[in-house]
């Protein structure tokens, strides 16, 4: 058939041929395998990383939602300012590290140059505050109270100022209305920190870097829900980082608004009569230590008896939280926090714990009632009380032979309680307890004593109740130290034989121990919170109620409220005879008892009024003075660290704050047009139809504004 | 014509062209259809991923989105008009002209060095013609290199003289092979380089050569890699390249950069993709030479794991094909440029989808019938039309 030889296929040709075919087929399958690998096996990673490759995200921060008072009148909200920033990428960029610029800039604001350099450099270990803690990359706040002729300077010399902006932004106002503060329950904000959007990258609410979060307080407690959602405009880029379309974006959904159950006015009151309260202490002279009482610190609460809802909390000292808007400069942030400052950011009205005196005495009587001791049966009130050698007074009374508990109550008289706690504590065993009952401390878990109430502000403390466990615990923890401070005992070293007594018995319940423990003294620890929880909770009928000062968060446009109703956790170990026989008791107190010269003109018929007053020791230091007191509608519990006795130092001013609740006199006239607040404030504030919050009149409702450093004016 | 098929028809009677062409003996129902039918989609495919990389590129198309479009559609036109010529000459009718294509071809791509030629990417390998237009002789030489040495070897074999080439006729075929290399070395164009060599080999394997030359080829291959770089031959944009290869972390905005947005554009397809016109980084046009070099990003990202298995499964069809061809041919010069194309495609498409997928050093070389790029478009449309003129015109099976 054809012409051309057969000769072109050998063997070798064949072999050699299926070699380069299975060559051709492992280079096709290994690239079958790699895209395989690729696309499937690692697709994701790639996705995300495209995904990070053309979309550049604009931040549009969300406006932080205002906390407002009961009556809708803003106790934080926001104001548009004029904030001067550095970028410190631009700054870090010059070959001096932007010195040259910040000198200039200093000099243009009125600042010290090193005040300026000081807020912009980055937090670590070892510098010191102020320090941007933020991110790098984000513009660092200089002061954001520049006058419009700075603001201007600044932008027109751009070529002298490179890095610098000065925008109108929206920042922080803590307008303390009516000339209220509440610096520790309104909590501040401050700059998120790299570790923090780490922690909330996958949680509900990630955080931006541009973000501001709540440090303490309310605005720490519904940051959440004060911040919002910042908006982010996603653009698609190219290569160069044109933008070439508009991917998917989310808008900025505002914060909520918080209504408070805090009155401002109520707030101003009662910040100004503890302030006053412990000023007049600071006059008066301590019969113990002859001198004048030092008022270091004090809280007052102001409570609705029936729901828990908290209508004033102060703590004392206290700060102008607006130093923390826009950065905090080295000077304030040393007297907020140094070691000589007095700590000005605790909220000692829940963070601020001692032994609570007389007015444990509620607890007391009502574990006698619970161990099976009649309340209107005779108890012996001596001038004094001994347990074999040892001696111990009746401290803030005096001898009224045999009284039933609702007297001894009414007089704070200690010996009747020294002899409940001592029969008791020998029946559960003495020194050798065998199933001891322990009433006395188990009624004072039953309380709420010993764990944090659940009020809606971070870091409360649970104070301590110095039970059986309790006290092993303390005692393995503190042995070493007392078994070797007690060798010196010999010597005749006071401390070295307390501590010699602690090494051998602190571990045991003591006879002394639960005596002083009935009283509301020795190692007992109670928060001011605690008290007007537990006071509350006589007044109401029984019922703890998780304190709240969070009312309702309120969506930005006002269509969505979600209001905090009180929640309780847990009621009163009495029934409802002992808690009128309490009830009739703390009314004698203020009618006739230990409080009585303080409620003299009271209309105790219109408006009965019960109160408790406590004088607690503290070792190597004056007396702490308690006050805790209510009305069917508000408990006030108040208390100065070295003030005093409870009803001298602290009685003036809780009955202010009545005065001025239920628009009385000194005499004790009521004028129904000055009361601010004669009954709990139940209805929200009124919401208009575009979501602002209608608040209602307030004398005073901004302070003039405060002078800001290089204020030219 | 000395394919006896026509010979016997002289005598038949006269017939329309439609019957010669659908008669049972005809070319038309000789040619390897399954590859042609390949071919044509991977030019098809091409044809969308050029436009999917190319459409939103201003300073490339001059405003005219389907720019590229219709020039890959010419392209292709051309292509397969150059294959059916190779058919119609028919590859032995070809064998007499070779000598003449080969001069032409060597003299063509050193002209690359002189004025005449353009730098691209750093290899000075193309020449500018007027009209926007400009060819890469090197694309053409891996034909003419498998010719030459193809009739060289074949010559005293298929005569029948031996059923080797002996060592003489492997020298010269070596030889012819060396210089157009050593040209295009000289550009430098070490990704054409590469082809070659490995098409050389291919030849020679298919040749039946003694195995002594292709042990001493690989061997001489490695020296020569050695050589290279230890004379310092390469621009230092190419050894960037293979540092970029071995570590690709290395330098991800300057060369690492092609490779690691390569990677990330076909690893964000998964499996069917982002759709075709809707990949985020053939949009945002984050890997360069997309449509050229780079044009299996466009199917991996766009098209999934699909599109871009289906580009390698046509190839793997053309390939199956092709080999089917060099075994089933008769003549050892037939067989040898089939083997030349093979190794040609294989390796090529290897190397091209293998730099994107970061298992192979990026080199400037085309994917064949996928690229953008009219030389390359037409040598492989011409290689197609050498194989099915090798299969048209193998003698029918006895009756």
């Amino acid at each position: 058939m054809t012409n051309i030889p057969e000769t072109g296929r050998t063997s070798r040709v064949t072999i050699r041929l299926v070699v380069l075919q299975i060559l051709v087929v492992s280079l096709l399958l290994t690239l079958g395998g790699r895209l395989w690998y690729l696309q499937i096996r690692n697709g994701d990673e790639y996705t995300a990383e495209a995904a990070d490759n053309h979309i550049q995200q604009v931040v549009v921060p969300a406006t932080r939602g205002s906390i407002l008072d009961a009556r809708g009148i803003p106790l934080a909200d926001n104001q548009t300012r004029l904030v001067v920033s550095a970028n410190r990428t631009d700054l870090m960029k010059m070959k001096d590290k932007g010195k040259r610029v910040l000198t200039r800039l200093a000099g243009v604001l009125g600042l010290k140059p090193e005040d300026v350099a000081a807020k912009v450099r980055l937090c670590d270990a070892k510098t010191p505050k102020p320090c941007w803690a933020g991110s790098p990359y984000q513009p660092i706040p200089i002061t954001d109270g520049a006058t419009t002729q700075q603001a201007l300077q600044i932008r027109e010399r751009a070529e002298d100022f490179p890095g610098i902006t000065a925008e109108p932004m929206a920042v922080r106002r803590y307008a303390g209305p009516g000339g209220s503060n509440a610096a520790q329950v309104l909590g501040y904000l401050s700059p998120v920190t790299d570790d923090e959007i780490t922690k909330a990258k996958d949680s509900r609410t990630p955080l931006m870097r541009s973000d501001q979060i709540g440090r303490n307080g309310l605005e720490r407690q519904y940051d959440t829900e004060l911040r919002g959602k910042a908006g982010v405009t996603r653009y698609e880029v190219d290569n160069l980082g044109r933008v070439i379309g508009k991917a998917k974006s989310d808008k900025a959904q505002p914060g909520s608004n918080i209504v408070t159950s805090i009155d401002a006015r109520v707030q101003a009151i009662a910040e100004r009569e503890l302030d006053q309260a412990m000023k007049d202490a600071r006059k008066e002279v301590d019969r113990n230590t002859g001198t004048t009482y030092k008022a270091d610190a004090g809280a007052v609460v102001v409570m609705e008896s029936k729901t828990g809802r908290v209508v004033a909390m102060a703590s004392n000292p206290t700060y102008d939280p607006n130093v923390w808007v826009g950065g905090i400069s080295a000077r304030d942030y040393q007297a907020l926090t140094g070691k000589d400052s007095d700590y000005p950011l605790l909220n000692r009205a829940i963070q601020g714990q001692a032994a609570p005196g007389s007015i444990f005495k509620v607890i007391s009587a009502t574990a006698a009632v619970n161990a099976g001791y009649s309340f209107t049966d005779k108890y012996n009130c001596s001038s004094s009380y001994s347990i074999g050698h040892q001696v111990f007074k009746n401290f803030e009374s005096k001898g009224y032979g045999p009284i039933d508990l609702g007297r001894a109550l009414e007089v704070s008289c200690d010996t009747v309680f020294y002899d409940l706690a001592y029969r008791q504590w020998q029946k559960d065993g003495g020194n050798n307890p065998k199933h001891p009952k322990d009433w006395f401390y188990r009624t004072a878990h039953q309380f709420g004593l010993g764990k944090p109430t659940g009020i809606d502000l971070p870091n409360e403390v649970r104070g301590r109740v110095p039970d059986r466990d309790w006290k092993k615990r303390y005692w393995e923890a503190n042995k070493d130290t007392w078994c070797k401070q007690g060798e010196n005992a010999d010597k005749g070293d006071y401390a070295a034989q307390i501590a010699k007594e602690n090494c051998e018995s602190f571990a045991r319940m003591r006879a002394g121990d639960s005596v002083n423990y009935s009283i509301g003294q020795g190692d007992t620890l109670v928060t001011p919170i605690q008290m007007a929880t537990i006071y509350a909770a006589i007044a109401n009928g029984g019922t703890l109620h998780d304190p709240t000062i969070g009312k309702a968060i309120i969506s930005a446009d006002g269509k969505r409220i979600e209001r905090i109703e009180p929640k309780a956790h847990g009621t009163l170990p009495f029934d409802r005879k002992t808690r009128d026989q309490l009830d009739a008791a703390l009314a004698g107190v203020a009618t006739q008892g230990s409080a009585a010269w303080r409620f003299g003109g009271w209309p105790q018929k219109e408006i009965p009024m019960h109160a408790k007053t406590g004088t607690a020791e503290v070792a190597g230091k004056q007396t702490t003075s308690w006050f805790a007191s209510y009305t069917k509608d508000f408990t006030i519990v108040m208390t100065i660290s070295q003030g005093g006795t409870g009803s001298g130092a602290s009685g003036p001013a809780v009955r202010n704050i009545y005065n001025a609740l239920y628009g009385l006199d000194d005499k004790g006239h009521i004028d129904p047009k000055k009361a601010l607040l004669p009954e709990p404030q139940a209805e929200l504030p009124k919401i208009d139809k575009d979501g602002t919050i209608e608040a209602q009149h307030i004398d005073n409702p901004t302070p003039p504004a405060r002078r800001e450093e290089g204020q030219d004016e | 014509m000395s394919a006896d098929g026509f010979r016997i028809r002289r005598f038949a009677p006269r017939r329309s062209t439609w019957a010669r062409l659908t008669d049972r003996d005809s070319v038309v129902r000789r040619l390897d259809w399954t590859m042609l039918l390949a071919a044509l989609a991977l030019s098809a495919i091409s044809t969308l991923l050029v436009y999917s990389a190319t459409r939103g590129r201003k300073e490339l198309t001059h405003g005219d989105p389907y720019y590229f479009l219709l020039r890959n559609i010419l392209n292709t036109g051309i292509g397969v008009a150059l294959a059916a010529g190779a058919v119609w000459a028919g590859h032995r009718a070809l064998r007499g002209a070779v000598p003449v294509l080969y001069v032409v071809s060597v003299l063509v791509t050193a002209s690359v060095l002189t004025p005449l030629g353009a730098t691209i990417n750093g290899a000075r390998s193309w020449i500018q013609l007027g009209g926007g237009f400009s060819i890469q002789p090197s694309e053409f030489t891996k034909i003419t290199i498998t010719l030459g040495m193809a009739m060289l070897l074949a010559q005293a074999v298929d005569a029948g003289d031996r059923p080797h080439p002996d060592h003489r006729t492997v020298l010269q075929a070596l030889g012819v092979a060396a210089l157009p290399i050593l040209v295009i070395l000289l550009m430098p164009d070490l990704g054409s380089v590469m082809v070659l060599v490995v098409i050389v080999l291919a030849v020679l394997l298919a040749s039946g050569a003694s195995n002594r030359w292709t042990a001493g080829l690989i061997g001489a291959g490695v020296l020569g890699c050695v050589l290279v770089w230890q004379l310092g031959i390469l621009d230092e944009y190419q050894i960037n390249r293979f540092a970029a290869f071995a570590n690709p972390a290395f330098d991800p905005a300057g060369v690492g950069y092609n490779t690691k947005q390569a990677r990330i554009a076909i690893g964000s397809g998964g499996l069917t993709g982002s759709g075709l016109f809707h990949g985020s980084q053939t949009t945002g046009q984050f890997v360069p030479e997309q449509q050229t070099d780079f044009i299996f990003t466009v199917a991996g990202e766009e098209l999934g794991f699909v599109g871009a298995g289906t580009i390698i499964l046509l190839i793997g069809v053309v390939l199956w094909r092709a080999c089917r061809i060099a075994r089933e041919t008769t003549d050892l010069y037939g067989t040898i440029v089939a083997a030349g194309i093979i190794a040609w495609f294989a390796f090529q498409s290897f190397e091209n989808i293998g730099m994107t997928l970061g298992i192979m050093p990026v080199t400037g070389l085309p994917l064949p019938f996928v690229s953008y790029g009219g030389s390359s478009m037409f040598a492989a449309w011409i290689a197609v039309g050498l194989l099915q003129s090798i299969k048209v015109q193998r003698p029918l099976a006895a009756p």
